[in-house]
C-alpha cells in the first residue's frame, strides 16, 4: 500500500453505521445535508442537480432534502417514505448513514435503519424540547439496543444559543433514556442551518466544550470488549471442493455473528449437540489463529461430523439453550396484520423453520410505554410482545446479549413477504441509575 | 444526573476493529454465501467493468478453494470496448467459468428492437436481459450496483425482488433487518442481489489496489481519438460518431466507468497507476456517473422508471 496522501488518502480506516431519527420539522434533512456538504461528500454535479430541481419548483435556495429524497412519490409529496442510505467519508472514518423518516407511521423504517446501526442521532428542536416523538425515538433506540445515542439539540440559533435551554433538554432526555436502559447518551447543541457544532465548532456556544457531531461520529468506538460476548457462528454454506488438489477439504463458511473463535477451541454444533475442536480458520484465503465478529470465515474441524447450512457453531463451554417456544418483542413491518394462530416462517441466523404465532400478550405504545393487553393482532408499525412456537428447537440468545443471534424475522410462507422483526427476551434493559460511561454492557453488534 | 460529554481520542478500536474495506468485504462475502445457500440458479452479471470484476473477485474468495457455484451473464450491447471484451473472455477462461451472453445486436438484427435515433443502446439492454433470465430460469441475479451511485439506488435493497416481468416495485420491496436477508420468491420471480450496495467508488478503487486486481487498460490514462458530445469525450467509432460538426482529436484520457461506447465518456487524465487513479478520484469534485454517463442525466425520475422496467 502506497503512503501517498490525498484528501482521503489510501489508508484504510474504520466504518461506522449510524442512523438518524427526527422529523423534517426538526431540521433532519438540513443536518444530513450539512454533514454531507461540510464533509465535502456532496459533489458539484449533485449540488447543481439539486439547484436545478429546486429552481424548477420555484424555491429560492437549494433544498438539501432533495439530496436524499430519491423516489418520485416522495418528491411529489415532499416526504420521505423509506430508508435511504447515504455514504460519506473523512480521512478518519467511513460512514454509512441509514436516513429514516421520523413520523409515527414509519416506525418500521426506523426499526430497519436502527437494526444495523451502532449509533443513532436523535434530533430535537431546541424551542420544543423533549416531545412525544422524542420519547418514541429514544424508546426505539433502547429497544433495538443501539449502543450509542447522540442527542442533537438543533436550532440553538433560535433560542439565542442559551446554555440553560440546552442543559435542561439534555438532562430531561438523558434521564429518560437511561431509564430505558440506553447505555450512553451524548448531547450536542447544534444549529444545522447555521452550521454550529455539526462539522465546525461553534463560535456562538463557547460554553460547550465537547465534540461536534462529526468529531463524535469519527471517534466513537465501533468495537467493544469481546470477552463478554457469547461466540456464535451460523453456518451459511459447506465448502467441499472434492478436487484432486483438495480431496478431503470440508469447510464451514459463515460470518461470525458474535464474539471470537480460535484454533484448538472445543466447539459444539447446534442443534445436534455434537462436539469437536477447531482445526483451522480460513480468513478468505489466509489461515489465522483467531477470528472475531463480523469476519466472514471458513472453519475446519478435527472430526468429520454432519454439519449443514442452518447449524450454529458455539463454544462448548458457552452454548445457548435450544427452545421451540420463543417470547419476543416485535415490530410488525407488513401491511397485513399479524394475528394469533398465524402460520409463518421464522428466519433466525441461517436457519428458516415453520412457526406459529401462539399469543400476542400485549401491544406497546412507544410514546408513553403503556401496555395494551391482548390486542389480538398487530398492524403495520405496531410494537408488541409475541409468543411463538417453532417447528424445531432453535438456539436463540437474548437480544440484549447478542443483536445478531437474538434477532429473527417472520416471513409469510405464501408470498414471501417479510412480516415482522423480532427481538428475543425482554423489551428494555434494566435501568442502571449510575453508569460508568466507559462500560458498554457487552452489547453485540 | 449528568450528560456524558465525549472527549475526542484516537485508537479506541484496537484490536478488534475491522478496517472499512475488511468490513465491506466480509459483508459482500456473506451475501454471496447466503445466495449460494438459498437459491437454485444464481448468475453474476459480468461486463468486464470494474464493479463486476470486484464482484467476481469477492465470489472467488467466498468459496475458495472450491470453484464459484455461479455462472456469469453479460448483456452485450454490441458497442463494447474491445479491451473490455478481451478481459471478459480471459477472466472466464482463467477461472473455468461458464459465460452466458445476451446480445442486443441479435435483437436489432431480428427486428425485435429498434436502434434509437441517438445511437445509444444502454436502454435497449433491458429486454435481452429479462428474456435471458426467464429462458435460463435464473432465480438470483447479482449486479454490481451501488447505493451511492444515484438517488433512486439509495433506496435499493441488497435483495431486490423482481416479478415475473423483471419489474421493480418500490412498494413491494421488503424491509431488510439486521443481516437477515429474505430471498423467498414465487416461481418465475427472481431476486436481484447487490453485494456492493454499501461500497462507494473510492472503496472499490481502494479494494482493487489492496487486492492487486488487474483491470482492463482503458481505466488508465492512454492516448485515444475522441470527440466532444454533450460535454463528454466519446470514443470515435462505427457506433455513430463523430457526426457533422464534431471533430476528432487525440487526447490523453482514461475511463472512470465502462459501459456502452455511445454513452460512456472519458476524462482527461494522466493517471497511469492505481495510486494515481485513486488520488485523482479522491480529489475529484464530480461524481462518477455525473461526469461520464449520459443516461443518468436524462431526468430526475429516469433511473427509477428504468428500474421498474427491469433495468440493472
Amino acid at each position: 500500500m502506497s503512503t501517498t496522501t490525498t484528501e482521503l488518502g489510501l489508508t484504510e480506516t474504520t466504518l461506522l453505521r449510524f442512523a438518524t431519527a427526527g422529523s423534517v420539522d426538526d431540521g433532519k434533512s438540513t443536518l444530513v445535508g450539512r454533514l454531507l456538504h461540510d464533509s465535502k461528500s456532496i459533489l458539484t454535479d449533485q449540488l447543481e442537480a439539486v439547484e436545478r430541481a429546486s429552481a424548477s419548483r420555484g424555491q429560492e435556495t437549494p433544498d438539501l432534502a432533495l439530496l436524499t429524497d430519491g423516489l418520485r412519490a416522495e418528491r411529489e409529496q415532499g416526504i420521505t417514505i423509506d430508508v435511504a442510505y447515504r455514504y460519506f467519508a473523512t480521512p478518519r472514518r467511513r460512514f454509512i448513514l441509514a436516513d429514516t423518516p421520523g413520523h409515527v407511521q414509519y416506525t418500521r423504517n426506523m426499526v430497519t435503519g436502527a437494526s444495523t446501526a451502532e449509533l443513532t442521532v436523535i434530533l430535537i428542536d431546541a424551542r420544543n424540547g423533549v416531545v412525544e416523538q422524542t420519547r418514541r425515538h429514544a424508546a426505539l433506540a433502547a429497544l433495538l439496543r443501539v449502543p450509542h445515542v447522540v442527542l442533537a439539540v438543533n436550532k440553538m440559533d433560535l433560542v439565542d444559543y442559551q446554555e440553560p435551554v440546552f442543559a435542561a433538554i439534555a438532562e430531561e432526555f438523558t434521564a429518560y433514556a437511561l431509564e430505558l436502559g440506553v447505555p450512553e447518551v451524548t448531547a450536542i447543541p447544534i444549529s444545522a442551518l447555521a452550521g454550529d457544532n455539526v462539522v465546525e465548532p461553534s463560535a456562538n456556544m463557547d460554553w460547550y466544550g465537547g465534540p461536534t457531531v462529526l468529531e463524535h461520529l469519527e471517534t466513537v468506538p465501533v468495537t467493544h470488549d469481546l470477552s463478554h460476548c457469547h461466540a456464535r457462528l451460523p453456518v451459511q454454506y459447506v465448502i467441499r471442493p472434492q478436487s484432486a488438489e483438495h480431496p478431503d477439504y470440508r469447510g464451514y463458511a459463515g460470518q461470525i455473528a458474535a464474539g471470537s473463535f480460535h484454533v484448538g477451541e472445543q466447539i459444539t454444533v447446534l442443534p445436534s449437540g455434537r462436539s469437536t475442536k477447531i482445526a483451522g480458520i480460513d480468513l478468505l484465503g489466509k489461515p489465522v489463529d483467531v477470528a472475531w465478529t463480523t469476519q466472514s470465515v471458513t472453519i475446519l474441524l478435527e472430526d468429520d461430523i454432519d454439519i449443514s447450512r442452518g447449524d450454529l457453531l458455539v463454544p462448548s463451554k458457552d452454548a445457548p439453550p435450544t427452545t421451540q417456544d420463543i417470547e419476543a418483542t416485535v415490530c410488525h413491518v407488513a401491511d397485513a396484520p399479524l394475528t394469533v394462530g398465524h402460520r409463518v416462517l421464522l428466519k433466525h441466523g441461517t436457519r428458516t423453520v415453520k412457526a406459529i404465532v401462539k399469543d400476542i400478550p400485549s401491544r406497546l405504545t412507544l410514546d408513553d410505554l403503556s401496555l395494551h393487553p391482548h390486542p389480538g393482532q398487530l398492524v403495520a408499525n405496531d410494537i408488541g410482545r409475541v409468543k411463538i412456537r417453532a417447528a424445531e428447537p432453535l438456539p436463540v440468545d437474548s437480544y440484549s446479549d447478542s443483536r445478531r443471534t437474538g434477532s429473527f424475522i417472520l416471513i409469510d410462507p405464501n408470498d414471501g413477504t417479510t412480516l415482522t422483526a423480532g427481538m428475543v427476551g425482554e423489551s428494555f434493559a434494566s435501568p442502571e441509575p449510575v453508569k460508568d460511561e466507559s462500560e458498554d454492557d457487552g452489547w453485540d453488534f | 444526573m449528568t450528560t456524558t460529554v465525549a472527549t475526542v481520542d484516537e485508537g479506541t478500536d484496537a484490536p478488534y476493529a475491522l478496517s472499512h474495506l475488511d468490513a465491506l468485504e466480509s459483508e459482500a462475502v456473506h451475501i454471496f454465501r447466503e445466495v449460494a445457500g438459498e437459491f437454485e440458479r444464481p448468475v453474476i452479471l459480468f461486463s468486464g467493468g470494474k464493479d463486476s470484476i470486484v464482484m467476481l473477485h469477492l465470489a472467488l474468495k467466498a468459496f475458495a478453494p472450491a470453484p464459484v457455484p455461479f455462472t456469469l451473464l453479460h448483456v452485450d450491447t454490441g458497442h463494447n470496448f474491445p479491451e473490455v471484451l478481451e478481459y471478459r473472455d480471459r477472466a472466464v477462461a482463467q477461472h473455468g467459468l461458464r459465460l452466458h451472453v445476451a446480445s442486443v445486436q441479435d435483437y436489432i438484427d431480428s427486428g425485435v428492437l429498434k436502434e434509437r435515433p441517438d445511437g445509444t443502446r444502454n436502454p435497449l439492454q433491458t429486454l435481452p436481459l429479462t428474456e435471458k433470465i426467464q429462458a435460463e430460469k435464473f432465480d438470483a441475479v447479482f449486479g454490481g450496483g451501488r447505493r451511492d451511485e444515484e438517488k433512486a439506488r439509495a433506496k435499493e435493497r441488497v435483495f431486490s425482488l423482481r416479478d415475473e416481468f423483471s419489474q421493480w416495485d418500490p412498494r413491494r420491496q421488503r424491509p431488510e433487518l439486521w443481516n437477515l436477508y429474505n430471498g423467498r420468491h414465487a416461481p418465475g420471480e427472481h431476486v436481484r442481489v447487490f453485494p456492493l450496495s454499501n461500497w462507494t467508488e473510492l472503496d472499490v478503487w481502494q479494494y482493487i489496489a489492496r487486492e492487486n486486481i488487474e483491470l482492463p487498460e482503458i481505466y488508465f490514462a492512454h492516448e485515444r481519438e475522441v470527440f466532444a458530445r454533450a460535454g463528454m469525450w466519446l470514443t470515435a467509432g462505427e457506433w455513430g460518431g463523430p457526426k457533422d460538426g464534431e471533430t476528432v482529436e487525440k487526447r490523453q484520457v482514461r475511463y472512470r466507468t465502462v459501459g456502452d461506447m455511445s454513452c460512456t465518456g472519458a476524462v482527461d487524465s494522466d493517471a497511469v497507476t492505481l495510486e494515481q487513479v485513486i488520488t485523482e478520484i479522491a480529489a475529484s469534485r464530480l461524481t462518477e456517473r455525473g461526469a461520464t454517463r449520459a443516461d443518468d442525466k436524462m431526468s430526475e425520475a429516469a433511473m427509477e422508471d428504468r428500474k421498474r422496467e427491469g433495468y440493472f
